[in-house]
């Protein structure tokens, strides 16, 4: 694509799901933090969630594979750490895709994605991954994951 | 030349805790104890490849894994207190506990330096080490407060990790030229601050505070105790062994 419409690459990138919560894309998830064309070519700015995400790396491919098969070569990745990433942006749309899948999306409340009980107790602060802590319903006795707020 | 070895000894310190922390995995003494953590020091060696990154910029030659992979002790600038051995999870509550409260007042101060890709990579790691330094609190308190048996230990731990706390707050030359510039931290000025959250977090684990006697110093310079080269054969080893390896 020679043109400079960075609406068709957000469209694009809206499509490439998060590589640990697939019901979100990298958009969603608030990763992608500009997009920019100048010299004939796209900047595609990126930010980290947590410094040490596995996933970041593993999103920059799915990015490029995706632009590549839609005939798109001419853009870069570029990482940008300011402003840190934060969840205070994601959308209340995201929240509740989030809590369908079974993941309590993040608010100081934190609320059961199977009954929706406020009634919920920490079990660990840190999760299978490093945006999520483990969690247990104290209504449904079950255990789930929260999507920690920074 | 300055900003270089000042950036070194940030991601240095990340980098030596995370490394040592990874020991950890598969080890924890619960399943959540252990995916914590696990999940601290990727934290940890995220934050290094972050300032190792710019370490990389700065010099223009070498890269971050260069940085991390082939410099030899005498070029590490982390300080003593993150190379010292797990030793059993108090002494690693311990350690995580006084470095945490530290790199929070740190990173604190260095997301306002005037160095904006410092400035950067602090305020981001500052979200992460909050996260650690409330997590390693509540362990001093739950074994401070516990049993018989875990309060003598994690007062041994205490008692013995103490003489490494000195450094924290250690002012070189560097130290003292980054900070004029608006760069830089300075490291004194963060002892209030650090006494306060330990004592706080010791009164309430009902443990004593150690009396201060010989502080362990050297790391700035490039002085370190036997623990780091064996830390470093370990983790160094396979970029040496096949320099040409690949992921």
């Amino acid at each position: 694509m020679q043109n400079g419409s960075t609406n068709k690459i957000w469209e694009l990138l809206n499509t490439v799901p998060d590589p640990e919560i697939p019901v979100i894309s990298v958009v969603e998830l608030g990763v992608i933090r500009d997009v920019k064309f100048m010299d004939n070519s796209f900047s595609i700015y990126i930010t980290p969630t947590y410094s040490g995400c596995p996933a970041t790396k593993t999103f920059q491919d799915d990015i490029s594979t995706c632009l590549k098969e839609n005939n798109i070569h001419n853009f870069k990745l570029i990482i940008k750490y300011d402003p840190p990433w934060t969840t205070d942006l994601m959308t209340e749309e995201t929240k509740e895709k989030l809590m369908k899948y079974g993941i309590s999306p993040p608010s100081d409340i934190v609320v059961c994605p199977q009954c929706k009980s406020e009634k919920t107790q920490l079990i660990s602060e840190f999760g299978s991954t490093a945006c999520k802590s483990l969690y247990k319903c104290i209504n449904c006795l079950e255990p789930f994951e929260h999507f920690k707020c920074i | 030349m300055s900003l270089l070895n000042y950036t070194l000894r940030i991601a240095d310190g990340s980098l030596i805790s995370a490394q040592r922390l990874s020991g950890w995995c598969s080890k924890g003494p619960t399943l959540e104890e252990d995916i914590a953590l696990s999940n601290i020091s990727l934290d940890l060696f995220g934050q290094a490849n972050g300032f190792l990154g710019y370490a990389s910029e700065i010099d223009g030659s070498k890269s971050a894994d260069d940085f991390a992979f082939k410099r030899n002790e005498r070029e590490f600038y982390n300080l003593k207190i993150t190379e010292q051995e797990n030793g059993h999870f108090g002494d690693t509550i311990v350690r995580l506990f006084f470095c945490s409260a530290f790199n929070f007042l740190f990173y604190t101060k260095l997301s306002e330096s005037k160095d904006k890709t410092l400035s950067a990579l602090a305020s981001k790691s500052l979200k992460e080490v909050k996260y650690h330094l409330k997590h390693s609190e509540s362990w001093m308190i739950r074994l401070g407060d516990g049993t018989e048996e875990s309060k003598l230990k994690i007062q041994e731990s205490l008692n013995s990790i103490w003489q490494f706390t000195g450094e924290f707050f250690e002012m070189d030359e560097i130290d003292i030229q980054m900070n004029d510039l608006g760069i830089g931290v300075n490291n004194t000025s963060l002892r209030l601050g650090w006494d306060k959250i330990v004592n706080k977090t010791l009164e309430e684990a009902r443990l004593t505070r150690p009396e201060d006697t010989y502080m362990q110093t050297g790391s700035k310079k490039g002085l370190h105790t036997e623990c780091l080269g064996h830390l470093l054969s370990e983790m160094q080893y396979l970029p040496r062994a096949y320099p040409d390896a690949k992921w």
